[in-house]
């Protein structure tokens, strides 16, 4: 629970009930995920690119001797891409999947706030075409009049997504 | 307070299995009546009745009572060791093994095996030949039942402290049947200098019923030397109603409701059941030791520094003495922890004086085996590894190696057959040899064979080593019939393969009539190897040195396309694929690129060679293999990731997936055209 007392005193805490989120923005967006499953936040660093891995993965790092795969959200969601800059960030995150869960980096524009959550302000997506790929959005959240994403970090980061790209399809 | 005694479950099976093959290894050895060895087993014995009682397998600790008692009555001398008996034993071994695995990975055990071993058990204790002298309570004399008991119990004042309390033998001495019990309060002190903690009562029980007399032993089983015990039948008349009731209490399966007790613990235990590993206190110490000096050079460096800051010249020659120490500090420390996950390969060895004890007496051949090297240490995983092919190695050497002893007369050899077993480390390797003084291999059937087979062709000519090397591959047994000893339907070359893919190579040597001998070269470990360091585009990558045969500097003109598909290079009298790794790897195809005088590093995997273009060669350092699975997945043609000494993560390239990549890959064409424009 350290993570989550240290993250407390850094950012505003808007009540002690509900489940707290982490918020950070893509794309102008807010989104938030599961502050439990929120490892550290870190800058961006150079990574070691992966053989025929999909587009968005932008390597590995290394996380105090353990080797973690990056993911940029933006390239995830088939957003416009941007220069990595000063306040771009890589929040390490732990997915549960069957077999074993995985600590993996995800990029993105920067971190925003640490909210509690109760169960009434948040309702089931609506249809959101191809916006965002369904599956990743638990549910949408208002707080102070602002909408917030909440995304379900185990399927964004499940074996599917990160499945290995044939040689065939990277040859141009 | 509840303690969750599941807990302690994994480590009263790794102590049984641990226990089972020391009873195995003195059962062989037993020779006579040996009073240490017997003694030995018979401990190994109880605690594991004791504690398979304690975490409620009644089925095994029932089992190992009568193994128990057998064993008791050869201790006390009553019995004398024969080989019928060892045999029985070592049935009973295999059974209680067998129990035990089942409750590990919650299958149910060969039933019918373990209930007509317990049958053989009661008979040999039926014909018991004389009650024990031992004034031992437990286990001293056969079961048998009665109409009822009268015990005298007297605690010992310090009982408590044990951890044993009265009142819950009292307890479960009610359930075993009608109880009566009066309490003597004789030795009970004034109460001013009554200590609460001691237990100064005694009692007078009476238990009726039809209970064996094992039942009321086994209450008393935790305090036993703890207190005054006397246990009387009460109808000494009657005899009990034979055995068969007790064996059917023998083997019955547990009550349901602890089935279901274990079988959830079953599924608790299999989770966690890979990362324990039992390590030499001695090893912990080395380390802490270790840490010690560390942490002292640490602050060594510290208050140099300082001293270089406040403008200090003279520690200079200090402070590179100090980063000397660091230095050697920290290559001890990652020996030394390397050295927690090595094992001595007796753990593989273990297994292998049963297997041709067994194989003797199945094969009809007199078999002998000599085990040097026991205390050589290899890693976990690679010895967890090994064993299966050793044990088949051995098998094929008592199987095909080993003649039947008249031929072995005949040829003028000792009846015997010898195999040896020799482990021994050999340059950062681990060398295990199987040599037997059997007929060695015979060449005209190996030949015979693999023409028929198909590996070879008619005008081939091979030397002997070529024609050994053969019964490695695929498809090849030199096996008359297949036998139920060397027949499994696992063959050298799966011995081979499983070598292979620790990293390791296994040859034969033979000498006809003299026997064969088979070496195993093993890395030490599986988590740190030798790579050279090369940089392809602006990526760095290592490449295991094991699969380096040589690199070189491609000479102009000796490259060719073929079909314009692949490109091939000349080395010497061959030609080799070449391979580009940032093409296979990165998706980056320079096209532009001049390979006159490029640096080819050939590489060597599943017997093929290939050359892999690199644009730099970096160096040669020792790296610790990190898995890419671990918070991934695995990449084909990577072996996993390793880290630099400036923190940046390196992937380590896998030759032979490599090789595989790029045969799946469609050719790009124009890519070879301008290349063999320029090599032309």
């Amino acid at each position: 629970m350290n993570m989550g007392q240290a993250l407390e005193t850094n950012y505003d805490v808007t009540g002690q009930e509900g489940e707290q989120f982490l918020t950070f923005i893509l794309a102008g967006e807010e989104y938030g995920v599961d502050i439990l499953r929120v490892q550290e936040i870190r800058g961006w660093t150079r990574t070691t690119p992966i053989p025929n891995a999909p587009h968005y993965i932008k390597g590995v790092i290394n996380l105090r001797g353990t080797i973690v795969p990056i993911i940029d959200l933006r390239e995830r969601f088939n957003m416009e891409t941007l220069e990595y800059g000063p306040t771009t960030v890589v929040i390490v995150v732990r997915a549960e999947h069957e077999d074993h869960d995985r600590i993996m980096g995800i990029v993105v524009d920067a971190v925003s706030e640490v909210y509690s959550l109760q169960d009434d302000n948040r309702q089931a997506p609506p249809d959101l075409g191809n916006a965002i790929d369904e599956q990743f959005v638990t549910a949408l959240a208002t707080i102070e009049e602002k909408m917030i994403i909440l995304l379900d970090i185990d399927r964004l980061l499940s074996n599917a997504a990160l499945q290995q790209i044939r040689p065939e399809e990277t040859t141009q | 307070m509840t303690i969750d005694i599941q807990q302690f479950v994994q480590t009263f099976l790794e102590e049984s299995f641990e226990g089972l093959d020391t009873m195995e290894a003195q059962l062989l050895e037993l020779n006579g009546d040996n009073p240490a060895s017997i003694d030995t087993i018979f401990r190994a014995a109880h605690s594991i009745k004791g504690g398979a009682g304690t975490f409620g397998f009644s089925a095994v600790s029932d089992f190992t009572h009568g193994v128990e008692t057998l064993l008791d009555q050869m201790r006390s001398g009553t019995r004398s060791t024969t080989p019928e008996l060892t045999a029985l034993l070592l049935e009973a071994v295999d059974c209680i093994r067998s129990m035990l695995s089942a409750t590990d990975s919650g299958q149910t055990p060969d039933a019918r095996k373990v209930a007509d071993t317990a049958a053989r058990i009661e008979s040999w204790l039926d014909d018991s030949p004389a009650r024990s002298r031992h004034p031992e309570p437990s286990a001293t004399t056969a079961p048998r039942a009665s109409q009822g008991w009268r015990i005298r119990f007297e605690p010992h004042a310090d009982i408590m402290m044990t951890g044993n309390d009265p009142l819950r033998i009292l307890s479960a001495l009610s359930e075993l049947g009608d109880m009566a019990c009066q309490c003597d309060l004789g030795r009970l002190p004034p109460i001013e200098t009554m200590d609460p903690e001691q237990c100064h009562l005694s009692w007078d029980i009476v238990v009726h019923g039809d209970i064996p007399r094992t039942a009321i032993e086994s209450v008393f089983e935790w305090v036993e030397g703890e207190c005054d015990l006397t246990i009387d039948e009460i109808t000494a008349g009657e005899e009990a109603p034979g055995p068969a009731t007790d064996e059917d209490t023998r083997s019955s399966p547990p009550p349901a409701d602890k089935t279901e007790n274990q079988d959830s613990a079953t599924q608790v235990r299999q989770r966690d059941q890979s990362s324990s590993i039992r390590v030499n206190t001695r090893k912990i110490d080395a380390l802490i030791d270790m840490v010690g000096e560390l942490v002292i050079t640490q602050s060594m460096l510290g208050e140099l520094s300082e001293r270089l800051q406040n403008g200090d010249p003279g520690c200079m020659e200090q402070l590179l003495d100090g980063i000397t120490q660091l230095e050697r500090n920290t290559r001890e420390l990652q020996e030394n922890v390397m050295g927690i996950r090595m094992l001595p390969i007796s753990f593989a060895f273990n297994r292998i004086p049963r297997m041709v004890h067994d194989l003797s007496g199945r094969l009809g051949k007199s078999l002998q085996l000599q085990l040097t090297g026991e205390q050589t240490e290899l890693d976990k995983t690679v010895l967890e590894k090994i064993s299966d092919p050793l044990v088949h190695l051995v098998r094929n050497a008592a199987d095909h190696g080993i003649e039947m002893p008249e031929q072995r007369a005949a040829a003028g050899k000792p009846e015997t057959g010898t195999i040896q077993l020799n482990a021994f480390h050999q340059g950062g390797n681990i060398i295990i040899e199987i040599a037997d003084d059997g007929a060695g291999l015979n060449r005209e059937r190996i030949r015979e064979r693999a023409l028929h087979r198909g590996l070879i062709s008619e005008e081939q000519v091979l030397s002997d080593e070529q024609l050994d090397d053969l019964i490695f591959a695929p498809g090849f047994s030199t096996a008359e019939a297949v036998s139920d000893v060397s027949g499994r339907g696992v063959g050298m070359d799966v011995v081979r393969q499983n070598i292979n893919s620790l990293g390791g190579a296994v040859e034969i040597s033979s000498e006809p009539g003299a026997g064969s001998r088979v070496t195993i070269r093993l890395p030490l470990t599986l988590s740190i190897l030798d790579g050279q360091l090369i940089e392809v585009g602006q990526e760095k990558f290592v490449i295991p040195l094991v699969s380096i045969i040589e690199s070189i500097q491609v000479t102009p003109g000796h490259l060719r396309s073929v079909a314009d598909s692949r490109l091939l290079y000349r080395l010497r009298d061959q030609y080799i694929p070449v391979l580009f790794p940032d093409q296979l790897l990165l998706g980056d195809a320079r096209r532009d690129r001049d390979l006159d005088h490029a640096l080819l590093v050939v590489v060597e995997a599943e017997g093929q060679q290939a050359g892999l273009v690199v644009d730099d060669l970096l160096g040669q350092q020792q790296v610790v293999i990190k898995a890419l699975e671990t918070n991934f997945r695995r990449v084909d043609g990577i072996a996993g990731a390793t880290i630099l000494g400036d923190g940046t993560v390196a992937l380590i390239l896998d030759a032979s997936g490599l090789m595989h990549l790029a045969s799946r890959r469609t050719p790009d064409a124009p890519l070879l055209k301008r290349r063999d424009n320029a090599a032309a």
